[in-house]
């Protein structure tokens, strides 16, 4: 029996994604039409009631973050985060090579109910290709009057993991360093140029469309209750199907990995997967029938994150793939903060020791100590999360360090 | 190629524009030279030390010549475990070259990087941000022929 349930993604492959004409003959901007027939408080009160929540990974309830704008400012920004730099992670890329419009018509749709006029796009470095496609898009929604007065423009990062967070984005589109901010304020009330500004993931803003058109509570019915609505997610690593499903959210990790991906190639045993990216915990065999959704992962440890879903087999080196993680984050972290810039420094350095078969119990002893430091003294989400796969790695797969040391 | 004084000048009343800036000066050079920095700093009225630290922060960014191509290897945990370090040895081989090096001629420079989002095809390299996946040692040569 198969999960999947293309709803961003019904278009895929049926239509020219940059065509707004030919998004329209499919259905579509009528969410966004209806959004701009129903009073303010109403449009809020359906994209709340829907249950929607973020799919950046933070997974804060979309109606909610919305609500915290200021009505009385004049100008506000709607800014696409689409900066998706979790490795293992192309579910955005995806979205936008097949229903880009989706995206276009959710930022205006978030643009009726916070009264703006202007939207961002933040697009990774890495996707120039995909800059291309919306500005095509964006050029061909406002040729055919879809969008009205809603105008979007598309800005290009340059390689920096940490502008996935959304101060640090914001920061990047003003022409600085992609710090992270201190919060409060946060950018509901203070966020692009001083300007209360709603941030939400591209297939965060994806879902609207469909919800207005469907209604909130066909959307609140999908899934699971408290984390409803479909899901992408990217396969990668030791599994046969390596791929991308969108799927409901009450999907189990089992069915994700065995059913959809097609199990382990090579009749290979499973060893662990790491879900949501490269700042997700690694998930022992024994929790595989959790749902996806973002409260069951917490309830394991783990996060739903982006919906990237590593897979390990059971020939893989765990010490060698979290050492090569520590090296990720120590590249990666700003140097804003010192418990992220020392942090991933010593991670990695520990990491690598263990690694070269030179470690001992202590150098564990000190990893939990130095995750839990980072954990809460962090600035932002990348220092915070950035411990999770070696403390989750010495949890459930100790002996393989253990292994290492003499 | 284009002055990067007026490719400056383009992005001057661009909100945030510093940074578009540097990527329409990239798209030209490849890299960005030192003397459009200070250019670029003149121009969006910050001091050179400002300049110099938005660029540096940027992984895509690169102050000072590099290659005309530029090889990018993917070496996050995906690409990894699907044997990025023999991409890395086959082009190293064929282009005579270490990783963060630029062959004599100037046509090739070979740079880490993080996950690029092509992951349905590890291992993953870019050339001039263009993706090649289920890159293998054997296909290296073919893959750089279209650049020689």
């Amino acid at each position: 029996m198969t999960k999947e349930m293309p709803v961003l993604l019904a278009n895929a492959g049926k239509i020219n994604p940059t065509s707004a004409a030919e998004y329209i003959a499919a259905g579509g901007y009528q969410g966004l039409q209806k959004a701009r027939q129903m009073d303010r408080a109403a449009l809020l009160q359906e994209v709340k009631a829907s249950g929607l929540r973020g799919r950046g990974g933070a997974g804060f309830n979309a109606g909610m973050k919305w609500g915290f704008v200021p009505q009385a400012a004049p100008v506000k920004y709607v800014v696409c985060n689409l900066d998706e730099g979790e490795p293992g992670t192309y579910k955005d890329r995806i979205i936008c090579q097949n229903n880009a419009h989706a995206l276009l018509e959710g930022m205006a749709i978030c643009g009726a109910a916070i009264s703006s006029q202007q939207g961002y796009i933040y697009c990774r470095g890495e996707y120039p290709f995909v800059v291309d496609l919306l500005r095509k898009a964006i050029a061909s929604a406002k040729e055919s009057g879809a969008l009205g007065s809603f105008d979007i423009e598309v800005r290009m990062g340059a390689g920096a993991y940490v502008c996935g967070e959304e101060t640090a984005l914001i920061e990047s589109i003003e022409g600085h360093r992609g710090e992270p901010r201190f919060k409060p304020p946060f950018p509901g009330v203070e966020g692009l140029w001083k300007a209360p500004t709603v941030v939400n993931n591209v297939e965060t803003f994806a879902c609207l469309p469909y919800i207005l058109v469907n209604g909130a509570s066909w959307f609140a019915g999908i899934g699971a209750p408290k984390y409803p609505g479909t899901k992408i997610v990217t396969l990668t690593g030791d599994i046969n199907n390596r791929t991308f499903f969108e799927v409901p959210t009450d999907i189990t990790l089992r069915e994700v990995i065995f059913d959809l991906g097609g199990g382990i190639p090579g009749g290979k045993k499973f060893k662990a997967v790491q879900v949501g990216g490269t700042s997700g915990a690694f998930i022992p065999e024994k929790d595989l029938d959790t749902p996806i959704d973002f409260d069951s992962m917490g309830t394991i440890g783990a996060a739903l994150g982006s919906g990237a879903v590593l897979v390990l087999d059971e020939t893989r080196d765990i010490v060698d793939v979290v050492a090569r993680i520590s090296k990720f984050f120590e590249h990666e972290s700003c140097g804003k903060c010192n418990p992220c810039r020392e942090g991933t420094f010593r991670c990695r350095e520990i990491m690598e020791k263990i690694n070269a078969g030179r470690g001992n119990e202590n150098d564990i002893e000190n990893l939990l100590l130095l995750s839990r430091v980072m954990q809460k003294a962090a600035l932002c989400g990348l220092g915070q999360a950035a411990p999770s796969p070696i403390e989750s790695t010495i949890k459930h797969f100790r002996p393989e360090y253990l292994q290492k040391m003499n | 190629m284009a002055d990067y004084k007026e490719i400056i000048k383009a992005c001057k009343d661009v909100p945030g524009g510093l940074i578009e800036a540097y990527h329409a000066i990239q798209k030209e050079y490849s890299y960005i030279p030192e003397e459009a920095l200070l250019e670029a700093a003149k121009v969006f009225k910050v001091s050179a030390a400002q300049a110099y630290g938005v660029a540096t922060f940027y992984s895509y960014l690169k102050v000072g010549k590099r290659g005309k191509n530029v090889i990018r290897i993917c070496a996050s945990a995906p690409c990894h475990i699907a044997g990025a370090d023999k991409v890395v040895a086959a082009l190293e081989k064929e282009l005579g070259i270490k990783m963060g090096q630029t062959t004599a001629d100037g046509k090739f420079t070979l740079e880490f990087t993080e996950c690029v989002g092509q992951c349905q095809a590890t291992p993953v390299i870019t050339i001039n941000s263009t993706p090649y996946g289920d890159v293998t040692g054997e296909k290296v040569a073919a893959i750089l022929a279209e650049y020689k």
